[in-house]
């Protein structure tokens, strides 16, 4: 799994690529975290469109930058799901963290 | 029902070999000709009761996972995960959606969630201090009898 993140304008995007499993987790998750400490942005966007599988792993991803997040007062969104892990993030009740396909973050 | 096909394999409960336990059960499904749809269920559903082992039944000491794979003549993918790990308290408990022992690792408690959701069925013994076996169903959609 590869995790590039572009900054903007008080957000970042976190592109991510790749299986994301309890194993690639871990090391997306540190990188994404060191992002957001640093720039602190209002939003952080998790794109998911390179992401080939997914477990409930992605679920913990997402919570846990939300969590990060939240402590500044920012707020986490995924873009560009698979059917595959929109299924899971359903399952989550994560639904409402889905950025619509017409968004032009 | 007749059993067309098995196949078992351990390896050690590290978690690089999540990603080796779904690419077997994937490789072995193949025989049945499964839509992308199945495959990616019974990866997802694979994937989550390895996870569970690695991270729960071997989280203070080292071991081996077991995963038995069985296909019958109907086209019922049988799935056994087994470790000889901790095991279980509270099965009920356990398998609680959101219910988790490992938050510090950003487990969601949504293992036996996915399991269920993704399978026909689902069965889970467990004796603490022995170990932990999730047993998995997936009918695979028989396309010579549509």
């Amino acid at each position: 799994m590869t995790v590039e993140i572009l900054t903007g304008e008080n957000y970042i995007t976190a592109v991510l690529k790749g299986e994301l499993d309890h194993c690639t987790a871990a090391g997306a998750r540190e990188i994404i975290d060191a992002r957001l400490e640093k720039y602190t942005p209002r939003l952080c966007i998790l794109d998911f469109s390179g992401v080939s599988f997914m477990d409930s792993s992605g679920i913990g991803l997402i919570l846990g930058r939300q969590r990060v997040a939240s402590v500044f007062g920012g707020s986490v969104r995924v873009k560009n799901p698979s059917r595959y892990a929109e299924k899971i993030i359903k399952l989550a009740g994560l639904e409402k963290m889905i950025l619509p396909e017409n968004c032009k973050v | 029902m007749k059993t067309v096909n098995y196949m078992k394999i351990t390896f050690p409960a590290m978690a690089k070999n999540e990603s080796l336990a779904r690419s077997c059960v994937a490789a072995f499904a193949a025989g049945a000709d499964p839509t992308v749809e199945e495959l990616t269920d019974i990866r997802s559903a694979v994937c989550e009761a390895v996870t569970n082992a690695i991270v729960h039944g071997y989280r203070s000491v080292a071991g081996d996972i077991t995963l038995t794979l069985k296909m019958t003549e109907d086209n019922c993918l049988y799935i056994k995960v087994s470790d000889k790990g901790c095991g279980i308290e509270d099965v009920k408990k356990a398998m609680q959606p959101l219910y988790t022992t490992a938050p510090e690792e950003e487990r969601a408690g949504l293992g036996f969630a996915v399991m269920e959701a993704f399978t026909d069925s689902l069965r889970v013994t467990s004796r603490p201090g022995k170990g932990t076996a999730v047993i998995m169903k997936k009918k695979l959609t028989d396309k010579f009898e549509s």
